[in-house]
C-alpha cells in the first residue's frame, strides 16, 4: 500500500458558462447550469479547506472562470489562503480594470488559450466572432499589467500546418511560456475525433517543429509540449497517476481526481456539502478505487512501468473500451491497442465539421445524471 | 553536465523571478518553489541552494559558501549547483 501523499494542485472549475465554443473543450458532454454553480462561500470554504489539506496551487479554470461576477473576491480569498492563483482563461471578458482589481487580489499568473495563429481559422475554432482579436488584446493588459503570461494552444489537424507562425505568435504576444497541448480525446474532444486527430505524418512534423522552436527560442520562450497518446507506445501517467497529486472541484462542488472523471460510472464523487476536501481526499471510495496499483489487471500488474505511468488513463480506458478498470488503450501492451489504429484510420477518411459545445448538443441519453 | 555548468557565469548575480514563490509549506514541513506552470518541491541539497539566492550574491559566492559549509572540494559542488541554477533559469523560476 502506497502512502497517500496531500494533493499538489486544485483544479477550481468555477463555471461551464463560456464564450467560446470549442469543439475539444475539456468539460463534460453534460454541462452544468449557472444556477447550479457553488456560491461564494462555498467556494471560499473550499480554498480554505485545500490549503489546510496541502494543496498549493489553484487553477481558476472553467468554462470561463471570468463569468463568475465574484471571480475578484474568490482570487483575493484562495490568495490569502495561501493558495498560488492560476487564471486559466479565454482573455474575452478581460479589461484593464478587472485585471488590476485581479492584481492586487493576489493573482499570480495567467494562462490565455489561442486556438490558432490565423484569426478566421482561431475565431472558427473558438465559434465565436471576434475571438482572436480580443485574444491579443488580452495578453497585451497581461503583459502590462507585470503578470507572467503563458499561452495554451491546442493542437490538431485543422491548425497544426500554422504550428511555427503561432509559436512566434505567442512570442509576439509577450508570453514567457507557451503550452503546444495535442487534443486529449474525452467529451467533446472524443465526439469531434475524426475533425480533430492529426495524422502520423502531422505529429511528427510538429515534434520537429518544437524542438527546434525551443533550441531557437532558448531563453527567451519556454515551449511544453503534451503528445498525443493515439501514436503512443506506453501510455501517458495520465494526472501523475489517479488520486496522487491532483484534485478537481466542478462548477456544482463534485470533488472528482481528474476534470474528466464524472464520465466513469460505478463511482460516487461526493460534493463539497457532503464532505470536507481531507474526507474526500483520504478517505472516499471513488478516490481509492483506482489509487495506487492494487486495483490493476494485466497486463499493468506486473508490468515494471506499472509505478511511472499508473496504468494510463482511466477516463480513456473506459471511453474506448467501456470498462475503466481495463490497461489504457494507448499502451502497446494491451488488447484494445489497435482501437487507435482504428481511429486514426476513421480520422483520415474524412473530416466531418464540428460538432460545438453547447448545452443543446448534450445528449439525451446522458441527461440523466445533470444536478 | 560540465557543457551546461559551463553556460552560467559565475559572476551572475540571481533572483527569484517575480512571480516564482519559494516558500515552507507547513503541511508537508518542507520548501517549495511556486512559479507558473511549475511546481517543485527542492530536496534538502537543493534547499541549502536556494536559500543562498538572495538577489546580492554571486553564483561564484554560493558555491564558495557551499564548498566551506560541507567540507567539499569546489569543483564537485561547481557541478551539483550550476546545472541546477541554469535549469532553473531556463525555467524562468530563477533570473539574473
Amino acid at each position: 500500500m502506497t502512502t497517500v501523499e496531500p494533493p499538489l494542485a486544485l483544479l477550481a472549475e468555477l463555471t461551464h458558462r463560456c464564450p467560446l465554443r470549442c469543439p475539444y473543450c475539456s468539460n463534460p458532454l453534460e454541462l452544468s447550469r449557472a444556477s447550479a454553480e457553488l456560491d461564494t462561500g462555498t467556494w471560499c470554504r473550499v480554498f480554505g479547506e485545500a490549503a489546510a489539506l496541502g494543496v498549493l496551487q489553484v487553477h481558476f479554470s472553467g468554462g470561463e472562470p471570468l463569468a463568475r461576477r465574484d471571480v475578484v473576491e474568490l482570487v483575493a480569498h484562495a490568495a490569502k489562503a495561501g493558495l498560488y492563483v492560476n487564471l486559466i482563461t479565454s482573455g474575452i471578458r478581460l479589461d484593464t480594470e478587472r485585471l488590476a482589481r485581479l492584481v492586487e487580489a493576489g493573482l499570480e499568473h495567467v494562462q490565455l488559450s489561442l486556438q490558432d495563429f490565423d484569426p478566421a481559422a482561431g475565431d472558427r475554432i473558438a465559434g465565436l466572432p471576434g475571438a482572436q482579436r480580443a485574444k491579443r488584446e488580452a495578453a497585451a493588459l497581461v503583459c502590462d499589467a507585470g503578470l507572467p503570461l503563458t499561452v495554451n494552444t491546442v493542437v490538431h489537424r485543422q491548425n497544426l500546418e500554422r504550428l511555427e507562425d503561432l509559436i512566434d505568435l505567442a512570442v509576439g504576444l509577450g508570453a514567457e511560456r507557451l503550452e503546444v497541448a495535442h487534443v486529449q480525446y474525452y467529451g467533446w474532444a472524443l465526439a469531434n475525433r475524426a475533425a480533430l486527430l492529426p495524422t502520423r505524418e502531422q505529429l511528427d512534423k510538429a515534434t520537429t517543429t518544437v524542438e527546434a522552436a525551443r533550441s531557437r527560442l532558448a531563453g527567451r520562450l519556454v515551449i511544453d509540449y503534451v503528445v498525443p497518446d493515439y501514436y503512443a507506445h506506453r501510455p501517458k501517467a495520465c494526472m501523475g497517476g489517479w488520486a496522487r497529486r491532483f484534485l478537481n472541484v466542478t462548477p456544482a462542488g463534485k470533488v472528482l481526481p481528474c476534470h474528466a472523471a464524472e464520465t466513469l460510472p460505478g463511482l460516487d464523487f461526493p460534493t463539497v456539502a457532503e464532505a470536507s476536501l481531507s474526507e474526500v481526499w483520504y478517505h472516499s471510495a471513488a478516490f481509492e478505487r483506482f489509487r495506487g496499483t492494487i486495483w490493476m489487471p494485466e497486463p499493468c500488474r506486473s508490468c515494471e512501468r506499472r509505478e511511472m505511468d499508473w496504468g494510463g488513463c482511466r477516463c480513456q480506458a473506459f471511453a474506448l473500451t467501456g470498462d475503466a478498470a481495463r490497461t489504457d488503450p494507448a499502451c502497446a501492451l494491451s488488447p484494445d491497442h489497435p482501437l487507435l489504429a482504428e481511429a486514426s484510420r476513421e480520422a483520415a477518411a474524412a473530416t466531418p465539421d464540428f460538432v460545438y459545445r453547447q448545452h443543446a448538443n448534450a445528449a439525451p441519453a446522458r441527461r440523466e445524471g445533470v444536478v | 553536465m560540465s557543457t551546461e555548468a559551463a553556460r552560467l557565469d559565475g559572476r551572475a548575480i540571481l533572483r527569484f523571478a517575480p512571480h516564482a514563490r519559494f516558500r515552507f509549506d507547513e503541511v508537508r514541513q518542507a520548501w517549495v518553489v511556486l512559479a507558473p506552470e511549475r511546481l517543485l518541491l527542492p530536496d534538502e541539497q537543493a534547499v541549502e541552494i536556494l536559500r543562498l539566492i538572495d538577489g546580492e550574491r554571486a553564483v561564484d559566492a554560493i558555491v564558495d559558501e557551499l564548498a566551506s559549509r560541507f567540507e567539499a572540494p569546489r569543483d564537485v559542488i561547481a557541478n551539483d549547483v550550476l546545472p541546477m541554477l541554469q535549469d532553473l533559469i531556463d525555467k524562468k523560476v530563477l533570473r539574473r
